[in-house]
């Protein structure tokens, strides 16, 4: 457990593990995290950017990393109200990271949208990523 | 297997996408549209979307998709309906949907099909050249 420290709004409670094994957990990834967006505060165009983000991380995993692991909590800062994302998967990894944060790069089948896209939507954007062992994104929005 | 309906209206299809759709009901859909202006002939589909609440990359690619097949097959696309906030994510995301025709709500999707179908045309010729 990384973050035990609760935030001061009271409205979310720690991080919350979800699995991405099909489309259908795509899905649902996104229902928690726009539960998670409105529990958190924020307005409704942010959290559509945040939805839309964390399903485009979602379905890379999916896609590219052969399913991973989604988890939503509050940011890191303590006292920050918001919703931190983060998306792992365990597949082949990204091998030129400025290349997949390029606009039109695709790792296979038009997916270049994906990071650079999902960074723009985000107030914070994090993106780890080795060869043969795997790929983690961990993005926030925060409440104004 | 869930389906989204496809309504008949005149010469045209009608189509509401009132759930959060996963990649099965998106594949369906495209699948059971292209059937039904084959057997129907119609020349027009509106698709409203306005319950739609994120349209990310692979459903903005899903209804590209529906609208070059269906112009292939001799039917314009109008997509009527999107919320503000999820045209502002979209672009913001890098899609701008070129190819998808699009109308503000259903009664000018409606015209804009209406226009198109009596001028026995398509539906913007500059449009098109765009392309």
């Amino acid at each position: 457990m990384t973050n035990t420290v609760a935030p001061n709004d009271g409205t979310t409670q720690g991080p919350r593990l979800y699995p991405i094994l099909s489309d259908n957990d795509v899905v649902q990834f996104r229902h928690e995290v726009r539960a998670a967006a409105v529990a958190a505060g924020l307005r409704l165009i942010d959290q559509t950017k945040l939805v839309t983000a964390a399903s485009e991380l979602a379905r890379n995993a999916l896609e590219h990393g052969g399913g991973g692991l989604g988890e939503i909590g509050p940011p890191e800062a303590v006292g920050r109200r918001g919703v931190r994302v983060i998306v792992e998967d365990d597949g082949p990894g990204i091998a030129d990271l400025d290349l997949a944060l390029t606009d039109g790069f695709s790792r296979d089948n038009g997916m270049g949208m994906g990071l650079p896209g999902s960074r723009r939507l985000v107030d914070s954007f994090d993106l780890w990523s080795e060869q043969g062992v795997g790929t983690c994104v961990i993005v926030e929005k925060w409440a104004l | 297997m869930q389906r989204i309906p496809i309504l008949e209206l005149g010469e045209s299809l009608f189509v509401t996408v009132q759930v959060d759709i996963d990649d099965q009901l998106a594949f369906a859909l495209q699948d059971d549209l292209m059937t039904k202006i084959v057997a129907t002939g119609a020349k027009g589909v509106l698709i409203d979307i306005s319950s739609m609440e994120i349209v990310d990359s692979f459903l903005g690619r899903m209804l590209a998709g529906i609208a070059s097949m269906s112009r292939i097959l001799d039917a314009e696309v109008v997509v009527v309906g999107m919320r503000p906030v999820v045209a502002i994510t979209l672009v913001e995301l890098g899609l701008s949907l070129p190819g998808v025709r699009m109308a503000l709500n259903v009664d000018r999707g409606i015209a804009m099909l209406d226009e198109a179908l009596t001028a026995g045309g398509g539906l913007d010729d500059e449009y098109s050249r765009a392309e």
